[in-house]
């Protein structure tokens, strides 16, 4: 089966409370030297049939309705290679 | 004839009942509302609740603005229906576009309950006719994901038309741009509240009675129409 990743992350100008609080964090627990935190979803979708053109449009379809709110958040779509 | 105001229920709604009791003591009929159901049951208006729809997963309200009943909403809503949305329904009706922006993460990250002051800024929505511009109000606040969010452009559309129904007044309790509690579409149909009026309706269970002016101004609205 063909899988096709959705990465959805806040837009940067959008406050990321909850990245900032990780990022606060890890320096408490000895990882240091980390300047920023983003936190984001990634979707995982498995797809029944080939993942061809029209597959993939309606994913970013999917993507940008649903998966993402695009008044706060941008999205990637890519397909993962067999084996990996 | 006695108004119908319609309370939609999805799945994980909290406030669906309180709602209804508060259309109830302002003087209309409650109608129940079910989320899979497209019919609206004659209503003539409808109030989208509290609460943590299909547990806020994905995003708050972005499963429940594809549920069916949203459909008839969403048409009705742009046909000149009055619409209210609540926390969880101001959440429902930025998720389907009705009204602009979005609601994010309290920027400190703690779950707010309080009563909150708030300044009514727009007295002449559907559903604020009853208080003035610049009356000051205390409801119940109760919110994780309620910072008010949105491009500076549409900021300043918002204020330049006087579409920002509500500030909050005091503390800003979760980081909502330019102090914004609520926000009306340009009709003036459609409003979406963070806090909570239905929860200051009666002495004995809430902090006053300054939220029932949101539910018996509708029915002005609605007798006046």
């Amino acid at each position: 089966m063909a899988r096709v990743v959705v990465d959805v992350m806040l837009k940067p100008e959008i406050l990321d409370p909850q990245g900032q609080a990780v990022q606060r964090a890890l320096p408490r627990l000895g990882f240091t030297g980390v300047a920023d935190v983003r936190q984001g979803k990634r979707f995982e979708l498995e797809l029944e049939g080939p993942v061809d053109d029209a597959a993939l449009a309606r994913i970013r379809e999917a993507a940008e309705t649903f998966l993402a709110n695009t008044v706060i958040e941008d999205f990637t779509v890519r397909v993962e290679e067999e084996g990996k | 004839m006695t108004a119908r105001v319609g309370v939609v229920t999805f799945p994980g709604s909290l406030d669906d009942q309180d709602a209804r009791r508060a259309v109830r003591l302002a003087g209309a009929e409650p109608v129940a509302l079910w989320h899979r159901d497209k019919d609206l049951h004659q209503v003539d208006a409808v109030v989208l609740p509290g609460g943590f729809s299909y547990g806020d997963y994905l995003r708050c309200g972005a499963i429940s603005r594809f549920s069916p009943v949203m459909d008839t909403i969403i048409e009705q809503a742009k046909l000149g229906m009055p619409v209210l949305g609540i926390c969880n329904g101001f959440q429902v009706l930025c998720e389907s576009h009705l009204l602009p922006g979005a609601l994010t993460r309290n920027d400190s990250l703690h779950f707010i309950c309080r009563d909150q002051k708030l300044r009514i800024e727009n007295a002449g929505t559907a559903w604020t006719t009853d208080y003035s511009a610049g009356q000051e109000i205390v409801v119940p606040l109760k919110n994780g994901e309620g910072r008010f969010v949105a491009d500076e452009h549409v900021l300043d559309e918002l204020e330049a038309e006087g579409r920002i129904v509500a500030r909050y007044l005091d503390v800003n309790p979760n980081g909502s741009y330019r102090d914004i509690a609520g926000i009306t579409n340009a009709a003036g149909n459609v409003v979406g509240l963070m806090p909570h009026p239905e929860h200051a309706v009666e002495s004995l269970t809430g902090p006053n009675t300054e939220g029932l002016g949101f539910f018996t101004s509708v029915l002005k609205q609605l007798v006046n129409a």
